[in-house]
């Protein structure tokens, strides 16, 4: 089974019942100190596109706006990613906290949790969690108050603009950037929006200062990640694991010992053959040596039984159906790579027209509106780059 | 604040922060292709053809939806560029039913353009159409919405929701069933659609088109039993040119006239006759109004009335605010005044049996076609408009038979029902019906003129949103004694959006009108969903400043003045409000669903 070479961590998983005590000593500091506290730490958006934590907090606090919000993205919607619905079932208290923290950094008085309508079921845990956590906010005469915003069911409401579109009551569908979010977002008021993940590392970050964040992971990722993992592997689940380890160790631990390739990052990642295991880190797009993925945390693992033209038909016809359709690119270009790759399978159009695709892919992802219709190429080109055999015969 | 420097295509602007860098290069005179993105509409961003590069950045940005900011390098024109902006093309072209040779809109269709400038060829993707189903709505008069054609930049929802606030067009569904859609996926015909076409002005390709009836003309010309009546609505002639090769702002009514002859109509009459004859009407109606409420003291009597001649307009009454229904004019609109005394009083004159006339009529309107097929416009024992074409139709027309337009030397309106007055030509702008209105009722009740230079009454003019004016009306003839002191307080709306605003006012009370002009189209019927395309302020701006000169060169400037409209009230009306009026002349409504 699991050669366990990678180290477990538990800085989030970790059952710590001191929130109040947390609390009170974080609300206590100066604000910019705990920008500061970020900034050092390293932390970056734990959904997968790795923005700066600090840095969204802070020009959140130097926004204007008559109201302010903390929206806490629990719309958990990239397939093989299942590590949210965990955090917000063992540890809520921590992901509450840090969005009291940023509440009071910003100047917030009203949060919201964006939950994944999938999630239903943890309503009514969740919501016990929040009627405890309004008792500490009157204890500590904090005024924050925190609701839950059940989503329908789109994958695009994951898209941040297009959350606030859906909790606002129109249809789910990306706004133009700029204004980003921390000067324009729920309401067009300055909003922080988080993942659950990035929230709940913040409590660790207050808790035991920075550098015991920073001192794990390397260079430009920093901390541990929680990770989905799924697939071939005889240990699917959910495992807290430093930043920066090549995809190679993870597959030495986690694969069944015929892993033919792994998908960092779900539908929207990348995919990573065998023959490139050794050179490809797990982190984000920086300094790191040999090629790094950024990650929401899913690491779906495929043996040499499974057909990579199946896999990435997959993913397409999942992006088909997902595209809000407002813009041309993500639409019909994942119309056309699915079609596409179908009709060369069948040879009704050569294999050239996969070269074809290959230009579509990269250029949707340089026109799309939004991260779904940008990263499409994400996997279309790593799988089809990578097993073009597979895509034909 | 100040200007942000930049530089588009090597060449160095500077420009007002917030200006998008589409702005930026209209003002260097670079063309960046456009297709979501619509002047008189929010920025959507959602086609994506308008993309160009920063230097540095690695994704492209929509130039329609991107603020300029200080020290950037944009290029419109690089091959990265080229290469994406071919590319959105070719996937728009491959999901649009793009059979160009049968299609209405044609050479009218942006896509098309797009498509040939980027020389998209046989190699294109796969072509989406013969995959899906669509739905073609064929229900309406008025308009034909063909899915198959449409390329989902949401003009018509934008103009829909922002322009009219009306929502009959929204989008549905996600992805590759993303589309277009209504009420329940309702035809158009059994939802909250007013028939105003500006859906039909802004799009850009044929997936919404005005429903024509330019065959059916032909048709009914070249029938020699029957008797070709048409009438030309005042905002056609000024409008008209634009969709013959003309400059927007000429005035065309000869050469209009010309043509319409030469088309083969055995009778070439104007509308504005009949606008005339409205003023009458509905003038009077108002100061009976104004009697009852304010001599009588009837509780029945309902104040501010709004005038009737959109019938975009009553559509939306009759969906929005059917309460208020009370309040609107009774009077027809000169289409359906036209129509009904065409049958009665022309039919007679002229010596030829009504079901022998076809009765046609010009209009800026898509409505108008509705309108003429509502079941209350049948006053004269028949159909009483049968046939109505939008000023595009007409242009249509001319070019098909072959006729040089700009060559035609001018014409005059056959008589009678072919004279006006100023008065009535003004009803083409928004603030003309109320302008018109105030020159016959000022002088009806004091026996003066309205006391503006030259009988221009400008606070009721221009493109402002909302416009009000108060009229004190002093030293009144005897009989009108009872509205000595009374100040006439009027409002003028054009486009719905703003037209929903005053009923809100006035519904709640904020806002206490006697008599308040409502055009469904921005700009009034100059901008209406007949108009050529394309239509933005300035080009509105233009036919506006032609329709105000076509009424200061007239001869008669007050629509009781005009000698036909007395003769009409002599020979056969009697009187203004008379039994043969209300016979003929008066309508009624019938609430709608709000959906």
């Amino acid at each position: 089974m699991s050669k366990k070479n990678l180290k477990r961590l538990d800085l989030i998983f970790k059952n710590e019942n001191d929130g109040e005590v947390i609390l009170v000593k974080t609300m206590a500091r100066p604000t910019h100190d705990l920008i500061n506290d970020l900034i050092i730490s390293g932390l970056k958006g734990r959904g997968g596109a790795g923005y700066p934590t600090g840095l969204k907090w802070k020009l959140a606090s130097e926004a204007e706006g008559d109201m302010k919000y903390v929206i806490c993205n629990a719309d958990e919607g990239e397939p093989g990613t299942f590590k949210d619905r965990e955090i917000l079932t063992q540890v809520p208290h921590k992901v509450l906290i840090g969005m009291a923290v940023c509440a009071k950094i910003i100047g917030a008085h009203e949060g919201y949790i964006y939950l994944r309508g999938e999630y239903k079921f943890l309503l009514p845990s969740l919501n016990e969690m929040i009627d405890d956590f309004h008792v500490l906010m009157n204890k500590i005469g904090f005024d924050f108050r925190v609701k839950i915003f059940l989503g329908s069911g789109a994958y695009i409401c994951g898209e941040e603009s297009a959350l606030f579109e859906s909790m606002e009551g129109y249809r789910g569908e990306p706004r133009n950037k700029p204004p980003y979010p921390t000067n324009s977002g729920y309401r067009k008021m300055p909003t922080v929006i988080n993942n659950v993940e990035t929230l709940a590392h913040t409590y660790s970050i207050f808790k035991y200062g920075p550098e015991k964040f920073k001192d794990l992971g390397v260079q430009d990722s920093r901390g541990s990640k929680v990770f989905s993992v799924s697939g071939d592997t005889p240990n699917p689940g959910i495992y807290e694991l430093e930043f920066g380890m090549s995809v190679k160790k993870f597959v030495d631990d986690f694969g069944d010992g015929d892993a033919k390739a792994v998908q960092v990052g779900g539908a929207s990642g990348f995919c990573v053959p065998r023959k490139k295991f050794d050179k490809t880190k797990i982190g984000y797009q920086g300094k790191l040596t040999g090629v790094s993925l950024p990650t929401g945390g899913s690491m779906m693992i495929f043996n040499s039984s499974r057909s990579m033209y199946n896999v990435l038909h997959n993913y397409l016809d999942f992006f088909v159906e997902e595209s809000c359709g407002q813009c041309t690119p993500c639409r019909v270009g994942t119309q056309q790579l699915l079609l596409g790759i179908e009709a060369v399978k069948k040879g009704e159009r050569s294999s050239e027209y996969l070269d074809r695709l290959l230009g579509l892919a990269e250029n949707m992802r340089v026109t799309a509106k939004c991260g779904l219709g940008q990263s499409v190429a994400n996997s279309f080109s790593s799988i089809v780059e990578n097993f073009k055999e597979e895509m034909i015969y | 604040m100040n200007n942000i420097n930049l530089t588009i295509d090597h060449i160095e602007v500077s420009v007002q922060p917030e200006t998008t860098l589409l702005e930026a290069a209209k003002k260097l005179k670079i063309k960046i292709p456009t297709l979501c993105y619509h002047e008189d509409l929010c920025v959507a961003g959602n086609c994506r053809v308008c993309v160009v590069e920063q230097v540095g950045a690695d994704r492209l940005l929509p130039s329609c939806a991107t603020p300029v900011s200080e020290g950037m390098e944009i290029l419109t024109n690089s091959l990265k560029v080229r290469n994406a902006r071919k590319s959105v093309i070719d996937l728009l072209v491959s999901e649009h039913r793009a059979d160009c040779t049968r299609c209405y809109k044609s050479e009218g269709c942006e896509l098309q353009h797009l498509s040939s400038e980027y020389l998209i060829g046989e190699d294109s993707f796969i072509d989406l159409v013969p995959l899906k189903e669509y739905t073609i709505d064929y229900f309406s008069p008025s308009i034909i919405k063909d899915d198959s054609k449409c390329i989902r930049c949401q003009r018509c929802v934008r103009t829909c929701d922002q322009l009219q606030d009306i929502g009959a067009l929204t989008v549905a569904y996600k992805g590759e069933e993303m589309k277009v859609s209504s009420f329940f996926e309702k035809p158009m015909y059994e939802v909250v659609c007013t028939n105003c076409g500006q859906c039909v002005n802004r799009c850009p390709t044929g997936a919404l088109i005005e429903r024509n009836y330019i065959d059916e003309v032909w048709t009914a010309i070249n029938n020699p039993k029957k008797h070709l009546v048409v009438q030309t609505a005042p905002a056609v002639r000024v409008a008209l040119g634009e969709a013959l090769g003309m400059e927007a702002g000429l005035v065309v009514t000869g050469k209009m006239v010309a043509a319409l002859r030469r088309l083969g109509f055995d009778s070439v009459l104007d509308t504005d006759f009949t606008a005339d004859l409205t003023i009458i009407e509905e003038g009077n109606e108002l100061l009976q109004r104004l009697k009852g409420a304010l001599v009588d003291k009837n509780p029945d009597v309902n104040l501010p009335m709004t005038t009737s001649c959109s019938p975009g307009w009553i559509k939306y009454i009759e969906h929005m605010y059917p309460e208020m229904l009370p309040n609107v004019s009774t009077a027809k609109s000169p289409q359906q005044m036209f129509g009904a005394l065409v049958k009665t009083y022309y039919a007679n004159k002229i010596k030829v049996e009504p079901e022998n006339i076809v009765s046609v009529s010009v209009m800026p309107c898509t409505a108008k076609k509705y309108e003429a097929n509502r079941p209350e416009m049948h006053a004269s024992g028949y159909k009483d408009v049968d046939l109505v074409l939008t000023t595009r139709e007409l242009a249509k027309m001319i070019q098909q038979a072959g006729i040089d337009f700009e060559a035609l030397e001018n014409e005059e309106f056959d008589s009678f029902m072919g004279t006006s007055s100023g008065a009535a030509v003004i009803f083409g702008a928004t603030g003309g019906v109320m302008e018109a209105a105030l020159r016959t009722a000022y002088e009806v009740v004091t026996g003066r003129e309205v006391p503006f230079d030259g009988l221009n009454i400008t606070p009721v003019r221009g493109m402002e949103e909302v416009k009000e004016a108060t009229i004190k009306i002093e030293d009144t003839l005897p009989e009108w004694s009872f509205l000595e002191g009374a100040e006439l307080k009027t409002c003028v709306a054009h486009g719905l959006a703003n037209a929903k605003k005053v009923m809100d006012k006035v519904r709640s009370g904020e806002a206490s009108y006697h008599f308040i002009e409502v055009m469904a189209c921005p700009g009034g019927c100059l901008g209406g969903g007949g108009q050529p395309i394309p239509t933005n302020a300035e080009i509105r701006a233009q036919r506006s400043k032609a329709i105000y000169e076509e009424d200061a060169g007239k001869p008669i400037r007050k629509s009781h003045d005009n000698p036909e409209v007395i003769k009409l009230y002599e020979e056969f009306l009697k009187e203004p409000l008379g039994h043969k009026s209300h016979e003929l002349l008066h309508t009624s409504y019938v609430e709608r669903n709000r959906y």
